[in-house]
């Protein structure tokens, strides 16, 4: 049985980002993810927002953590070379009733430790984000709220906690988890391994890992919330993020920018029971449409080029659960808005705690920048020229319109967490992302996937073990 | 007499036709049509109806995989999946130059599939 | 590098804009291809019904396109291949196209005058709103169709089709042939968006029901395809709840609508129509930017490939003109205003001094029309009229504008598509 000192179940953001905090020390430590890559459940289908910290409750550890998070966002997406903004949010009412709630939602930020808010009436909000809509009666502006992609802190956090020794092991479904000789005994789909701890990362499952080992039981309810994607045509719409406050139309949905200059509206927020249920329904889509035009007028939403939903682990507590739950137990459960925010500080917390129950020594090899696929198109022409000169794999574009070249998609299959599937190579360069949604570049993909990676393409995925792209060749061996 | 209803599929027009038929099967007139294409594809739709069959075959030793292909004229209907089948078994040596026979006599139709692209040796 | 014209494609518009312009007396034209081969989507499209007007005779889709690049190649008319624009800007009077390739790395071409010939792209299922889960097994149907006739994949053993324009129907027959189980072309419209001959050769040849007045309302699987779930719609499109009907399959191809591909000419400030989603011409099928041109699907999606070629003869033989500084004086341009059932005109505008004596105008229906009427007006006069026994939105209409019918003063030109009665 493979021993390690610490095994994180589950390779979401935050447990690379609690990875990558652990290499910061030395010792032998493993990722296990059921997924064949990073970033395949809660983590990828969400927001992409750097939450202010105004929202939780003071005192709670969602609160802490957010506050925490947003401010290593700006050293840590330079460490890693990831995307993020701060754009700003505004938080809108359409009435003047509600003011005082957007006073609450101040006052609570500023005892969160939030900085650089402001409250504006709906003129002063339209004269900064002219889309607003006229309904807007008053707005929080909170300047430190920014926006991420997702996925690329993910993978960079992964990455660098690859670079840093971390060992991951993509397809490895956990089955279970016991005490054991050397602290647990972790089962998996690729047989066990040992741990002196364990970190239980696991999203939506986090409840049913944590019930394994603990007395008292967790309860998460995956609440689902669904998405529209506009073109880049429409990304300019707003520029900052609109959230609407609860109010006399319920909870509202955003209307935000993306790092990668998209336009997103959502989430809906539907407790559903099953913990896979990703699907989108009409229903949904429809509220979308409808309640992001309550805040923002003249969306084009004609430019919808995709939709989606994603999955928030509630928990029955409300909060997040972080911290020691068993000896050698360490849990990050529950852990649903602003997760993805809170994640940097989650990782940090929790190897902190690890550190200190472990007694682990720091690596004096860390290293904390980490490179990502270059964005060739985003390059002045100058630089542009001459990194095609170098390497011509850079000029044969295969996305068209992402821009993405043979030779992102190349660095792609061939990085530190390499991408193995459509939707892997999708996530870290973007091909595929774009207005025809994959529909030109995806045979080509496919055929660089089975170049580098010595496959035929009926051995190619979208995402997971089934899911197979093409089925069979129309005229056996050549 | 019955009288049957056709949409002319000999160009993107898409006449309707009436192909009035007597008692022994013999096609009487064709009307509808606008051209006299029209009235051959009507007759022989009621009578012994044909298809252009195109497909690929597989290349061996070329800078394709697979070069597309047809058949130089129509085949009866109801040989087509026969004539599919055919083209499936079929290997054709690079390179390939477009109006090459590569199945001549297809399912003994007395039709030629011919490569409808060039392919380069590999 | 500085050239004459440089046409921004080398599918069937960019080959004929090209080749036009060369024979036009151009010496410089220079074809940028992305693809590693000229054609563009002909290559794929295997299948025959291609070239009847054009030839005389019924080419598939490669065939169509050897024709064409023959000519280019016998011209001695360079094409660059495998290189991708990727900005396009008019500084002065020139226009500063910057592509980059494997081959060449990044290289910006300057050109007198541009052809905008990039074609079009298929509408993806987001831009449906298609809810449920998001497998493997959906493939917009050009995808299909090149993972087949390309590649020699089959993507899926039953398949459910949504869309039937011409691209569905045809894979309908393809996968078919190829030995999968296409269990139904589901059609949100009261008609099929295709061409006639197709509907008969491709679906009623083969058994394929067409389901008229339907969409799929749910896509199940979570990894892979499971099945669709299909309803009918009301007048509006709105499902229509009790009809839903599941339909277990592996695969979902999408037909649903082509849009032109514009980023470029967005870029340089080319104005486009939003009926179109192309460029707003005149009669010189000119852009709002001088030198730039634009001709086939990129310009508005055409139902023949032979109207493509033909639009793009014009396109070049323009383009040319303007280099060559063989253009009338520019006079007043008189805009063409699409009525009733028409849904746009292309061109938009004619400038009379500029127009040559016969000018066609296309344009498309926005529902089927039986004993239908085209007509001309110049201001209220009435130009020209013609009975057309049908008309449908699948199918390109056109009216061969002639020079003789204008006195120049008009203030505007409408084109009228109804039915014979209306008044």
């Amino acid at each position: 049985m493979k021993a390690y000192d610490v095994i994180v179940i589950g390779a979401g953001v935050v447990g690379a980002a609690t990875a990558r905090e652990l290499s910061r020390r030395q010792g032998r430590f493993l990722v296990v993810e059921k997924a064949l890559d990073v970033c395949e459940g809660t983590s990828k289908a969400n927001s992409a927002i750097v939450h202010a910290g105004f929202d939780a409750e003071p005192g709670t550890v969602k609160a802490k953590m957010n506050v925490r998070g947003n401010e290593k966002m700006d050293k840590l997406s330079q460490e890693l070379d990831v995307p993020f903004q701060r754009v700003g949010a505004f938080v809108v009412c359409f009435s003047q009733e509600e003011l005082p709630k957007l006073q609450e939602l101040y006052d609570r930020g500023v005892q969160n430790g939030v900085t650089d808010m402001e409250l504006l009436t709906g003129d002063q909000a339209r004269a900064l984000e002219p889309h607003l809509s006229q309904e807007v009666a008053g707005a929080l502006l909170a300047k430190t709220s920014g926006i991420v992609c997702p996925f690329e802190l993910t993978l960079g956090l992964a990455e660098s906690a690859a670079k840093n020794g971390v060992a991951f092991s993509f397809d490895t479904q956990v089955t279970g988890v016991e005490p054991g000789e050397q602290g647990w005994v972790v089962h998996t789909s690729q047989g066990d391994f040992s741990a002196r701890a364990v970190v239980n990362a696991a999203g939506v499952f986090s409840d049913q890992v944590h019930n394994w080992v603990c007395e008292e039981k967790l309860h998460i309810t995956p609440r689902r919330g669904e998405y529209c994607l506009l073109d880049h045509t429409a990304g300019n719409h707003v520029s900052h993020t609109v959230f609407q406050l609860p109010g006399k139309y319920g909870k509202g949905v955003l209307v935000s920018p993306t790092v990668h200059g998209n336009l997103l509206l959502g989430p809906t927020a539907k407790d559903i029971g099953d913990p896979e249920d990703t699907a989108t329904t009409a229903a949904g889509l429809q509220e979308v449409l409808e309640k992001s035009a309550l805040g923002v007028k003249d969306i084009p939403t004609r430019q919808v080029i995709t939709s989606f939903a994603g999955l928030r682990a509630h928990e029955d507590g409300d909060d997040f659960v972080l911290g020691e739950s068993a000896p050698g137990f360490f849990d990050a459960a529950g852990i649903e808005s602003p997760g993805l925010t809170s994640a940097p500080a989650i990782g940090e917390y929790l190897a902190e705690l690890i550190t200190e129950k472990l007694g682990l020594s720091e690596n004096p090899a860390f290293d904390p920048l980490r490179k990502g696929v270059p964005k060739v198109k985003d390059l002045p022409v100058e630089e542009r020229a001459a990194l095609l000169r170098k390497d011509p794999a850079y000029g044969q574009i295969v996305c068209r319109c992402e821009e993405i070249s043979y030779g992102e998609i190349r660095d792609a299959i061939h990085g530190i967490l390499g991408a193995k599937t459509l939707d892997g190579i999708k996530r870290r360069t973007r091909a595929g992302m774009g207005r025809c949604q994959g529909g030109f570049c995806s045979p080509r993909v496919m055929d660089l996937l089975s170049q580098e990676l010595g496959l035929d393409l009926t051995q190619i995925r979208k995402s997971g073990n089934d899911a197979q792209i093409v089925l069979e060749k129309t005229r056996g061996e050549g | 007499m019955a009288v049957r209803e056709l949409t002319c599929i000999s160009c993107p027009l898409g006449c309707p036709l009436q192909v009035e038929i007597d008692e022994a099967g013999q096609v009487v007139r064709v009307t509808g049509n606008t051209c006299k294409r029209g009235e051959v594809y009507g007759t022989k739709e009621v009578t012994a109806p044909e298809r252009t069959v195109t497909s690929t075959m597989r290349v061996e030793g070329g800078a394709q995989p697979l070069v597309p292909v047809r058949t130089r004229g129509d085949i009866p209907k109801e040989k087509i999946f026969a004539c599919m089948e055919a083209i499936r078994q079929g290997r054709v040596q690079a390179p390939v130059q477009l109006g090459d026979v590569v199945l001549p006599n297809v399912c003994g139709t007395g039709v030629d599939v011919v490569a409808t692209k060039g392919v380069a040796g590999g | 590098m500085k050239v004459d014209i440089v046409t921004i494609g080398g599918g069937p518009a960019g080959l004929a804009a090209a080749i036009a312009a060369r024979e036009s007396g151009v010496e410089q034209v220079l074809i940028l291809e992305r693809e590693p081969e000229l054609g563009g989507i002909l290559n794929q499209c295997i299948h025959n019904g291609f070239g009847l007007h054009t030839f005389k005779e019924e080419l598939t889709g490669p065939e169509y396109a050897a024709r064409f690049i023959e000519k280019a190649e016998a011209l001695g008319i360079p094409h660059w291949l495998s290189t991708t624009v990727v900005d396009l800007q008019r500084q002065g009077d020139r226009l500063l196209v910057t592509c980059v390739s494997r081959e060449r790395g990044l290289q910006v071409v300057e050109a007198g005058a541009v052809v905008l010939c990039m074609g079009c792209r298929e509408r993806p299922r987001g831009a449906l709103n298609i809810p449920g889960t998001r497998p493997a097994g959906i493939f917009s149907a050009g995808t299909a169709q090149r993972l087949v006739n390309l590649e020699g994949y089959l993507p899926g053993r039953e398949v459910v089709i949504l869309g039937s324009g011409d691209i569905g129907l045809i894979m309908a027959r393809r996968m078919t042939l190829e030995g999968a189980k296409v269990k139904c072309v589901a059609e949100l419209m009261p008609y099929s968006g295709g061409l006639k001959r197709n509907i008969v050769q491709c679906l009623d040849d083969y058994g394929i029901p067409l389901k008229l007045s339907h969409t799929v309302v749910d896509i199940q699987g979570k990894e892979r395809v499971t099945g669709v779930t299909i309803a009918q719609v009301d007048g509006k499109g709105k499902p229509i709840p009790g009809t839903e009907e599941q339909i277990p399959c592996d695969t979902l191809l999408l037909s649903v609508g082509l849009i032109p591909e514009n980023e470029l000419s967005k870029e340089v400030g080319v104005q486009l129509s939003p009926v179109t989603n192309g460029p707003t011409v005149n009669e010189s099928l000119e852009t709002s930017i001088p030198g730039v041109f634009a001709c086939g699907n990129v310009l508005h999606v055409h139902d023949l490939v032979d109207y493509v070629s033909e639009e793009a003869e014009q396109a070049g033989k323009h383009a040319a003109a303007y280099v060559q500084g063989k253009r009338a004086a520019q006079g007043r341009e008189i805009p063409l205003k699409p009525e009733g059932a028409a849904r746009y005109t292309v061109p938009a505008a004619v400038d009379p001094q500029r127009m040559e004596d016969q000018l066609v105008v296309r344009f498309r229906v926005s529902r089927n029309i039986r004993k239908g009427l085209v007509q001309v007006y110049g201001d209220d006069k009435l130009l020209y009229t013609r009975k057309r026994p049908v008309m449908a939105p699948g199918e390109m209409e056109q009216v061969v504008f002639q020079k003789a019918w204008l006195t120049g003063g008009e203030r505007e030109i409408r084109v009228v598509a109804k039915e014979e009665e209306a008044k």
